[in-house]
């Protein structure tokens, strides 16, 4: 069964330099055109991911990848296609993009938990694990404006890894925290997987691709150019 | 993958999914109430951040500003005569009009202030809008206490009708601001010139509603029939600060005979206004679903 099908989906964005309507009329007098310049992020890209399969969306910067996982957590739209999904998605497009620097952690990790789908019984069944997870115990009622930056994405992640989506979209957060924590994340992925959740990542880390799932797609200026073993995927993409 | 045969099997493996980021609208703003309650706890958290007497600020602004008004109106202009007991007068009318320009210029801001979210991970987008009509709401609670106990300090006693009435106006003014929000928040997307629309508009409301002088003032000067005071009595926050006046003014007021009376049909005009407000939110909510897909990438 199909997790997530994404069918010809084309996406352009337009680069705006006019934002205020005075600007928009100053430019329509002078006969200067209002439309920016366009840049195509993504170019009829076609997609299907399967229940329990975890896919690297790989490419250099630039190459879509990013605007890709976006729209399958439909904080975009699709000019062209469509995009469908199955079940609950997680986007852990940004870790902590939900944090709020005068809340304490603790509100946080309710705050963040509410915005990823969970509901409050649920948070509350599972807060101490994820502030074990987290391994910042001591200042979970610290307002988050003081926490260190490695403590910060520490508790965004474990608040993440701790809701229960069907579809995980991941995008650049395996590099957080120390090397222990790392291998803690990666453990927690791999929980995830044999779990049979569907994972969709996005990352630079080509080696710990190859570890964490088992089919790539490479992205080049918004067109996929390769799909299939994450290893030919990674092959490919060190060849250019 | 594009050949018919497996585009038919796709189509039939398609049951049971849905298109990211297409929701209902308000309706999945009820099915998220436990993230709305924590979206507008962390609203006043943040409002209040660092200050000592919190939440008690609601209670000191509306009070400066009502005294502001009553001793330059009342006192140097005289008007405490005409509109006893003026005070009163004066506050029951300000308290809606606080109510409607926070929640209002409040839920044009809330898309754009809430970006990084926005652009990062899909929510019903709607959820912002609304939340900070509760905000409103929540600072609207002092404003009432502070009416009621100096309406019952008057003489006022609570009864079915006023209490009713001046539900009606609450209604009134929240669906109002909400459907005015999420219109004048969208647009505020692309336009951030809309933000100060917005000011503009709260600014002269005061002044558009008898909330500083008895409405008959403006029909002596406008003249009965005409376009204008047909405009300024259906004006839907002129019929919220009249049910206002009537619930909490009216049954203690001692004017003298022909300083005020009650607006003719004033439940039908209120129920009027309340059909008003609701058609302006369903124009609100179609624009701001419009406008929503293109929200994370104008932000």
């Amino acid at each position: 069964m199909d997790a997530v099908q994404v069918r010809e989906v084309s996406k352009t964005f337009r680069l705006r330099h006019d934002k205020s309507l005075k600007q928009t009329a100053v430019a329509r007098l002078r006969g200067r055109p209002t439309a920016g310049d366009d840049f195509t992020a993504l170019d009829a890209v076609s997609l299907r991911v399967v229940q329990g399969e975890s896919v690297a969306l790989l490419g250099h910067n630039g190459s879509g990848k990013s605007t890709l996982l976006k729209l399958v957590s439909g904080v975009l739209r699709p000019d062209t296609g469509t995009v469908r999904v199955r079940g609950r998605i997680a986007g852990l497009i940004e870790v902590g993009a939900g944090f709020h620097p005068d809340l304490t952690g603790r509100e946080n990790v309710h705050l963040n938990a509410a915005i990823l789908g969970m509901d409050a019984a649920t948070t509350r069944a599972r807060f101490d694990e994820i502030v074990a997870f987290s391994e910042i115990e001591r200042f979970i009622d610290t307002e988050v404006k003081f926490y260190s930056s490695g403590m910060f994405l520490r508790l965004a992640f474990a608040v993440a890894v701790h809701t229960d989506p069907e579809v995980f979209l991941v995008d650049e957060i395996l590099a957080v925290g120390d090397e222990p924590f790392q291998r803690k994340c990666l453990a927690r992925i791999a929980d995830l997987r044999a779990e049979g959740r569907t994972l969709v990542i996005v990352s630079h880390d080509l080696d710990r691709m190859v570890d964490v799932c088992d089919r790539g797609v490479v992205l080049e200026r918004g067109r996929m150019v390769v799909d299939g073993p994450v290893r030919d995927a990674v092959d490919h993409l060190r060849a250019t | 993958m594009t050949a018919p045969a497996s585009a038919a099997e796709g189509d039939a493996g398609a049951s049971g999914m849905v298109e990211p980021g297409r929701g209902l609208g308000l309706l999945d703003v009820l099915r998220r109430r436990h993230l709305l309650a924590l979206l507008v706890r962390k609203e006043l958290r943040v409002r209040y951040r660092g200050s000592v007497l919190g939440l008690a600020w609601s209670y000191v602004k509306p009070a400066v500003q009502f005294g502001v008004f009553f001793f330059a109106l009342g006192e140097f202009l005289q008007q405490r005569a005409s509109l006893p007991p003026f005070a009163l007068y004066l506050f029951s009318g300000i308290v809606v009009i606080n109510l409607f320009s926070e929640g209002f210029a409040n839920a044009t801001r809330a898309v754009t202030g809430n970006a990084p979210l926005v652009k990062k991970i899909y929510l019903p987008r709607e959820l912002f809008p609304v939340s900070s009509i509760w905000v409103a709401l929540v600072h609207f609670v002092p404003q009432l206490v502070v009416l009621l106990v100096a309406a019952l300090a008057l003489g006022w006693r609570p009864a079915p009708v006023e209490l009713s009435l001046a539900v009606l106006a609450v209604l009134v003014v929240v669906t109002l601001s909400l459907g005015l929000g999420l219109l004048f928040g969208a647009l505020n997307v692309a336009y951030r010139d809309l933000e100060n629309v917005v000011d503009l508009i709260t600014m002269v409301a005061v002044w558009f509603s008898p909330v500083l002088y008895p409405w008959t003032l403006v029909r002596e000067s406008l003249g009965e029939g005409s376009v204008l005071l047909w405009l300024y009595q259906h004006n839907p926050l002129t019929i919220a600060v009249e049910l206002f006046h009537r619930a909490f003014w009216f049954p203690v007021q001692t004017a003298p005979p022909g300083a005020w009376e009650i607006p003719p049909n004033l439940v039908v005009a209120g129920v009027g206004a309340l059909a008003f407000s609701l058609a302006v939110l369903v124009v609100g909510q179609a624009v701001f679903r419009r406008l929503e897909g293109r929200f994370a990438q104008e932000l």
